[in-house]
């Protein structure tokens, strides 16, 4: 499960509150049925990877790893043997077989992301909680790693919560995502249900790039500026905002009713064409994004037509959103 | 290749004569004097100086006081520094500004302060002669004022590297199951342990060689509350030089290898500096 957000939005809080690094002021935190809001972050038996990793930097990987063993209590501490043992079978896990005698500092960023992660998992948490893990690292090794914590997750089948400001990182990797905002949770769904389905407008504008533009509702028609769009649903009147994502365009067939729009510049996005538009002269620009082989110039008029309406009444900020006190970690 | 920012050889020349000549004015011929002093007569006077049952016993309670005093402020060096690097608290800014007192507070004040607490028409004087229990003019003064001296050595060391190095790690090792004990012992303790020894180092030199407090609360009562530093001005006031200087040449020389002790914990603990930079 990812928790996604601007930063200042509340999630490495909310991460820490459920390690028990931080208390709350009210509500409760739940491991499955048992309330854990008063036990000890030793006794919540959590896994946390930090953004800094946190490594012992005096100890060596395998050190590092076997930590969490060896602080238990004798009576609960494994013996020597099977400590080493499970040492060699988390090194062999996150790939690290070879470099148990090395000190963090002589890790690059990605080994020491491995390292913390083994020793997170070393202590057999209940929960796995992953801040920004892949926040410090370059782009190339970000993929890598991402793919490669899926399939530990999938192997292990620890329930993991991971903090993250980037919206692929979090749609792609996670079975659901919690959508954070000003210390509130949005909206709780499946990638898809917040993609396609946001709960809130906050949610429509955050993810997918969307575009706010202020419109103005009547029964099935928006007004956009000077242009009237008819949508497939009836729509409650009033001031409203279309939040349009490069995708929601698309560019209409001769002798459909669609809206002209001006284009003032195309540009690349990574292997995509977009052409940024216009749509009025006191209205924010819109992308919309090309099919492969349209050849667009700056000036040209395009006529286009919402594929997508993702409309929401202009509400007064923050009024109808549920608290989120507490939250039960179950799934991913 | 000259570098752009090097200057004229005439330039380099002139500043590296101001930094030695500087250096051998104020440090290394004073130093100097205070060995050829000592050695003035020969090896046998040297010796014969610390032959003497005053001389010894002065060395044997600088040990003492040191061997009481270091021990107390690496107690409470480390605790202080703990407190204030890794939590939050009020009145933490006051905490830090009296850590730091001793160092502004003229050690003859600080040496006063404890005679009019405890001396015979001070504060606390009548209980302490109640008690039968001497502590100006006594040894017990003696620790005290060099406690009080020496007080912010290892809390000043320890603070900003503490501080620096943040509080990650002890979060990691509380979620992994440590105790707050085992946390500091395995995680809060090896992170600082060169700039822990070096201040040790730095606190003990001081302890030794403290003479403004000490000379104040201690009556230099010869071979009962004489310390090294005040034996050697009372053979000097008596004339006694070569003793005074072969005192002197012992002091100094124990500064001669604390300091060397320092420069290899320096070279090891910059490594480890230079190590966690990286990390």
């Amino acid at each position: 499960m990812a928790l996604l957000g601007p930063s200042g939005s509340g999630k490495t809080t909310f991460l820490r509150l459920i390690a028990g690094l931080e208390a709350p002021t009210a509500g409760r935190i739940l491991f499955g049925d048992e309330d854990a809001t008063k036990l000890a972050v030793r006794d919540r038996r959590v896994g946390f990877v930090f953004q800094s990793y946190a490594l012992f930097r005096h100890l060596t990987v395998a050190e590092n790893i076997a930590y969490g063993l060896r602080v238990r209590p004798r009576r609960t501490r494994p013996a020597d043997k099977e400590i080493r043992r499970r040492v060699a079978d988390l090194l062999e896990l996150v790939q690290l077989s070879g470099l148990d005698k090395r000190h963090p500092a002589q890790l690059s960023g990605g080994q020491r992301q491995r390292v913390a992660l083994a020793r997170a998992l070393a202590v057999e948490p209940r929960v796995l909680l992953l801040d920004e893990p892949f926040g410090a690292l370059d782009a190339k090794v970000r993929r890598d790693l991402r793919r490669w914590l899926r399939e530990v997750h999938d192997r292990t089948g620890h329930t993991t919560l991971f903090v993250t400001h980037d919206q692929e990182e979090a749609l792609e990797l996670a079975d659901r995502v919690a959508i954070f905002n000003r210390g509130t949770i949005e909206q709780v769904g499946t990638p898809d249900d917040v993609l396609d389905r946001p709960a809130t407008a906050f949610v429509a504008g955050f993810v997918g790039e969307a575009v706010r533009l202020p419109v103005d509702a009547a029964g099935s028609w928006i007004r956009i500026g000077p242009h009237q769009v008819a949508t497939p649903e009836e729509n409650v009147g009033g001031p409203a905002e279309l939040f349009v994502r490069p995708r929601d365009l698309v560019i209409a067939r001769p002798g459909v009713d669609a809206i002209p729009a001006r284009v003032i510049g195309v540009r690349r996005s990574g292997t995509s064409r977009r052409a940024e538009l216009s749509l009025a002269a006191d209205l924010p620009t819109v992308e919309i994004e090309l099919p492969e082989g349209r050849s667009v110039r700056r000036g040209d008029v395009l006529p286009i037509v919402l594929a997508t309406v993702r409309l929401f009444t202009r509400l007064p900020p923050h009024a109808s959103r549920g608290e989120v006190s507490a939250k039960r970690t179950e799934g991913s | 290749m000259r570098s752009a920012l090097s200057e004229g050889r005439a330039v380099r020349w002139t500043l590296i004569a101001l930094g030695v000549g500087f250096l051998a004015l104020f440090l290394v011929i004073p130093l100097l004097a205070v060995f050829s002093e000592a050695l003035r007569r020969g090896m046998e006077p040297f010796l014969a100086a610390f032959d003497e049952p005053d001389t010894q016993s002065a060395i044997g309670l600088t040990l003492l006081v040191a061997a009481i005093a270091v021990p107390l402020n690496l107690v409470f060096g480390v605790a202080a520094a703990w407190a204030v690097a890794k939590f939050e608290f009020r009145g933490k800014s006051i905490l830090v500004s009296l850590i730091d007192l001793p160092f502004s507070v003229s050690p003859v004040v600080a040496g006063l302060v404890y005679v009019l607490l405890f001396g015979a028409k001070g504060l606390l004087g009548p209980l302490m002669d109640d008690w039968q229990f001497k502590i100006i003019f006594a040894v017990p003064g003696i620790v005290l004022a060099t406690i009080f001296v020496t007080f912010p050595f290892i809390a000043r060391e320890l603070i900003p590297l503490m501080q620096e190095q943040g509080t990650a790690e002890e979060e990691a090792a509380l979620t992994l199951g440590a105790s707050g004990w085992r946390t500091f012992l395995t995680v809060t303790l090896p992170n600082v342990r060169w700039a822990l020894l070096y201040g040790v180092l730095l606190c003990n030199a001081r302890a030794m060689g403290e003479f403004g407090a000490v000379s104040v609360v201690s009556g230099h009562i010869r071979g009962l509350t004489n310390t090294m530093p005040l034996h050697v001005e009372i053979l000097y006031n008596e004339y006694n030089f070569v003793a005074a200087f072969a005192v002197a040449s012992l002091l100094a020389g124990l500064a001669l290898v604390t300091l060397g002790a320092k420069s290899v914990l320096e070279w090891r603990y910059g490594d480890g500096l230079a190590r966690i930079h990286r990390h």
